[in-house]
């Protein structure tokens, strides 16, 4: 075992033999290299998080044909840093009236419901944090705690636009919380395991290929759950100013955005983990952990790219639009989709990995072709029902 | 480590520590010279008028109660997935009758119009 083979376990052992040399229990080492471990993993996303910044506030002014920042340093790189000196810089303001504990709870809730989905971000395959037998379960949980950190906010800070924002938020974020279990269902059923690495380790062909269609209500329910354009009613500036984060200023303000922009950059891994092979990529994780580990960075920032690329071009979504659009056709498909996947795997279980992965690429096809089909109809008859005056009478029927 | 949830525990108190740390940090370089002007509810410069906690859509409960359903009955969903490379075909289908109850469910609910915002 070198460091090029195996980094993590190769720096804990070297560290393991310091700490016990100096006379330390093992278990006590043993958690001492644990939190070492941590603090590095959770120093890396922060920084990466200040990087974030900037390639975001890049990224936008190209889709909006703008400079960006271009002052404070090469291409404005060091742009972040001055952001960062003039949150901490800033008064901060706390409303007469905000629950004051929870009021200055929320925002360390939300950074922290993103920094726990590092722990099972599988980087490479011995880099990672804690490999878990729930990990997808443990996703859902961890974002379950955002969601918690929004109606904290909201409800804490004493301001009718706060409290609207966040009860809009966790109506969100619930609704998209259906599809998004239900297509990671797939992978799971897939790969016959919830573990984050198992998943990765079966993906000899991406499960984009096997699931396609449960790869895009994946990526639709990642976008509303982070609560990002077109779904970003909660901090909607036309109607409710910012919403659940409208009477935080300086750094507790600076920890939401940090936590928006790094929850969309994890889930943009998550992305590649689940349906784009995570740190696969045709055989060339073969070369080491380390390889690996890049590809699996180039792939979130690939998918970080994309959330952002549909963020700068989708207008935003009214919100019975957004809620229709979820449990009427996102939720049901979704639901479809398991089935039928459900369905074709077990029948072509004799059968070889390709013929397995042509039948099921096959069935989303279908199943694909036939949404679009009831969609079209749908349109059709709701077009010829407008066109027709209104009859009392068929209003009546329906009721 | 022996145990993946000490783990986690670790990370839950480090995940609270460096945004506390930041808001300390803040916290210490500030300014701070607080104002009732200052800290009143921000309204866009209009007064607020009576309870911050205003009354809300009860269809946000209704649409809440059917997430209710749906998320719980996950929970069942995910051992038959992992499990589902060894169940026989018949285990298979009996998951997909389970999933076809929760679908008549949530058509219940469309029917009566729970999905409806209003």
């Amino acid at each position: 075992m070198t460091f090029w083979t195996d980094p993590i376990n190769f720096v804990a052992d070297w560290l393991m033999g310091v700490f016990t040399g100096w006379g330390m229990a093992e278990g006590l080492a043993g958690v001492l290299i644990a939190l070492i471990g941590i603090f590095a993993l959770v120093t890396f996303a922060m920084l990466l998080d200040i990087l974030l910044v900037w390639v975001e506030r890049k990224v936008v002014a190209r889709f909006q044909d703008r400079l960006g920042p271009n002052r404070v340093g090469p291409f404005g790189i060091f742009q972040p840093f001055a952001d960062i000196v003039k949150l901490l810089i800033k008064e901060d303001i706390t409303p007469i009236g905000a629950d004051k504990i929870i009021y200055n709870l929320a925002p360390i809730f939300s950074l922290m419901s993103v920094l726990l989905l590092w722990a099972i971000l599988p980087f490479a395959p011995k880099i990672f944090g804690v490999d878990l037998n729930v990990g997808l379960l443990y996703i859902v949980a961890a974002g379950a705690i955002g969601t918690l950190s929004i109606i904290m906010a909201g409800w804490a800070s004493n301001n009718k636009y706060a409290l609207m924002g966040a009860f809009r938020t966790v109506a969100q974020m619930i609704s998209y919380e259906i599809p998004m279990v239900v297509a990671l269902l797939i992978p799971t059923l897939l790969a016959g395991t919830m573990g984050v690495n198992g998943i990765v380790e079966s993906q000899g062909i991406w499960f984009v290929v096997l699931s396609p269609l449960g790869a895009l209500i994946f990526v639709i329910s990642a976008i509303a759950e982070l609560g990002r354009s077109p779904f970003d009613l909660n901090e909607a500036e036309s109607e409710i100013v910012a919403g659940f984060h409208i009477e935080y200023t300086g750094m507790k303000f600076g920890l939401f955005y940090a936590g928006e922009l790094l929850h969309a950059f994890t889930f943009g891994g998550f992305i590649s983990v689940l349906f784009f092979g995570g740190y696969r990529f045709f055989g060339l994780e073969n070369f080491g952990p380390i390889v690996a580990a890049v590809i699996f960075l180039l792939k979130a920032l690939f998918f970080y790219w994309v959330i952002m690329w549909v963020k700068y071009t989708v207008p935003r979504v009214r919100i019975d639009h957004m809620l229709a659009f979820n449990w009427k056709f996102l939720t049901p498909l979704a639901f479809v989709l398991l089935m039928v996947t459900a369905l074709v795997s077990k029948l072509l279980a004799g059968a070889s990995a390709g013929w397995h992965a042509a039948g099921l690429f096959l069935a989303n096809v279908v199943v694909g072709w036939l949404t679009i089909e009831i969609l079209k109809a749908h349109a059709r008859r709701q077009r010829e029902r407008e066109e027709t005056p209104a009859q009392p009478a068929v209003q009546a029927a329906q009721h | 480590m022996q145990n993946p949830w000490i783990y986690i525990g670790l990370f839950i108190l480090v995940g609270m520590m460096i945004p506390a740390m930041a808001l300390m940090i803040a916290r210490l370089i500030a300014p701070r010279k607080p104002n009732p002007i200052k800290q009143s509810t921000y309204e866009c410069g209009i007064e607020t008028v009576g309870d911050s906690w205003v009354q809300f859509k009860a269809q946000y409960y209704i649409f809440a109660l059917v997430f209710l359903v749906f998320d719980v009955e996950t929970v069942f969903l995910f051992p038959w997935a992992v499990a589902f490379d060894k169940l026989p075909l018949f285990a298979a289908l009996e998951g997909i009758l389970f999933i076809l109850i929760l679908i008549s469910g949530l058509v219940y609910a469309w029917r009566k119009g729970a999905l409806e915002w209003m």
